[in-house]
């Protein structure tokens, strides 16, 4: 079996790649997501300390 | 357990267990109205719509399908393994269409009780095999290893028997 | 109390929790990207073509596996959910809402995968026959779950009232399952059975079972991730939140 006969998938090639195409979009997505929302969060949680701490020793 | 914890468990599984018993029940009431569609038995008894679109499900018999040359024309009988309706249809076929498959048309009887198909989909079974585990297996059975299993399987005839 | 009891009360603190997700997330991954690799490789190059449906049927690999971590992702998350609502561990309902986004994921995987299978071997994308129809309606109540979890202000509140929804959606699971067996539809019957022989030549099996093994792994790994998050959230005001993110800084 060559390369083009794989992409080719005997004339469906269209719906098995876009199916494929799909499955590794949306999982990828939701990996990526999360990670993204927890750099978020590292920033956001140490600046609110940051701020409460700072209330802290002005009082 | 603690008395709230007991109260809430029995709240939990009444509300999974009230919500399961009552959508079984329309389930059962609907079950007729939700199948998809009718077998060539069912249409000689007169069980279908009158006059109206239903979809017709069953094989292809062997033999049967004629093409007009030169245009998508193409008259074919469907079949229970009980009884047969010829079906006209004009358009493209879904790529397994072919004879002694499972067929399911969308359409409705003329006055010659031929049934019109406007939309021919294509059933198959849930059987996967290498192309030469199929001429092997059709070796051993000459009628046909996936006709055979339709027309046995109860999942394919309407009414589930 | 034995063993086991005592690891499942521990898995109850968030703090623990949140070490434990930490430590096990990467080695699902792996496994899971590992896995993948192998599957598809015996899929896409090893398996057979099907004798009736040629190279299409390859789609099986990934809509098979997706279709079954929809509903098995409903179920666990409805088994957390009932934990959190009777037993309020805070643990269980995080659970319960980061296992909705990716039940709903897999359940749009299984529905286009299945249109773009659809379209070439039955002649059309979308039929609605009761197997379609009920995967459609799984869809719409992860996103009633996601949703409802949303709009209530209150974290906690919000996940005891989504999963509650979840409880009743759970009725849809066993129509979907035999909603191939109670109605003719389109859709044919069950290939794999758990129980009996499956329809399936080995050659064929072999890679879908890897697969739904694998998607499994993306499960455990991606529902560990956001539950981290989730935690780390709702404790951002506990000093082991902040020992875990500044470490020097909270010793001070």
């Amino acid at each position: 079996m060559n390369w083009s006969e794989f992409w080719n998938m005997g004339g469906y090639g269209f719906y098995v790649w876009f199916s494929y195409g799909t499955f590794f979009l949306v999982l990828g997505l939701g990996l990526i997501m999360p990670m993204l929302k927890r750099r978020s969060l590292e920033t956001e949680l140490r600046e609110q300390w940051a701020v409460t701490k700072r209330r802290k020793r002005e009082s | 357990m603690t008395p709230t914890r007991k109260r809430r468990l029995y709240a939990a599984l009444a509300v999974t267990i009230g919500v399961g018993v009552a959508v079984g029940l329309t389930v059962m009431a609907l079950r007729d109205n939700m199948l998809f569609f009718f077998s060539p038995t069912e249409v000689h008894a007169g069980e279908v719509p009158e006059g109206s679109n239903f979809r017709l499900g069953g094989m292809v018999v062997d033999g049967s399908v004629t093409r007009t040359p030169g245009s998508l024309k193409v008259r074919f009988d469907l079949t229970d393994h009980g009884q047969t309706v010829p079906v006209e249809y004009e358009g493209i076929l879904p790529d397994l269409f072919r004879e002694g498959q499972g067929i399911i048309a969308m359409g409705s009887l003329n006055k010659d009780s031929v049934f019109v198909a406007s939309e021919v989909l294509a059933k198959h079974d849930e059987t996967y095999m290498p192309p030469e585990v199929a001429d092997a297996l059709k070796a051993v059975h000459p009628e046909g290893y996936n006709s055979e299993n339709y027309g046995d399987d109860k999942k394919d005839t309407p009414d589930g028997t | 109390m034995n063993k086991l009891t005592l690891w499942f009360h521990k898995l109850g603190s968030p703090e623990y929790f949140y070490r434990f997700a930490g430590r096990w997330a990467p080695w699902a991954g792996w496994s899971f990207a590992l896995l993948t690799v192998i599957g598809l490789y015996l899929g896409m190059f090893k398996a057979p073509p099907d004798y009736q449906q040629g190279e299409s049927y390859r789609i099986i690999f990934i809509h098979v596996p997706s279709a079954w971590m929809s509903m098995f992702i409903y179920v666990a998350m409805s088994a957390a959910g009932f934990v959190g609502l009777v037993w309020r561990i805070k643990v269980a309902e995080i659970m319960a809402m980061a296992s909705a986004p990716i039940g709903a994921a897999f359940t749009l995987v299984t529905l286009v995968t299945g249109a773009f299978w659809g379209k070439p071997m039955w002649g059309a994308y979308w039929v609605w026959d009761a197997r379609l129809t009920s995967e459609l309606i799984l869809l719409f109540i992860y996103l009633g779950i996601i949703g409802l979890y949303q709009a209530i202000e209150d974290r906690r509140t919000a996940a005891r009232a989504a999963s509650l929804l979840a409880l009743v959606g759970l009725v849809n699971i066993p129509i979907i399952h035999f909603s191939v067996e109670w109605w003719t539809t389109l859709h044919q019957g069950s290939t794999v059975n758990l129980m009996g022989e499956s329809s399936m030549h080995p050659s064929m099996l072999w890679p879908l079972l890897i697969m739904a093994v694998a998607t499994k792994l993306y499960y455990v790994m991606n529902v560990l991730q956001r539950a981290r998050n989730m935690i780390l959230e709702l404790e951002s005001n506990k000093s082991w939140a902040k020992t875990v993110l500044q470490p020097a800084e909270a010793s001070r």
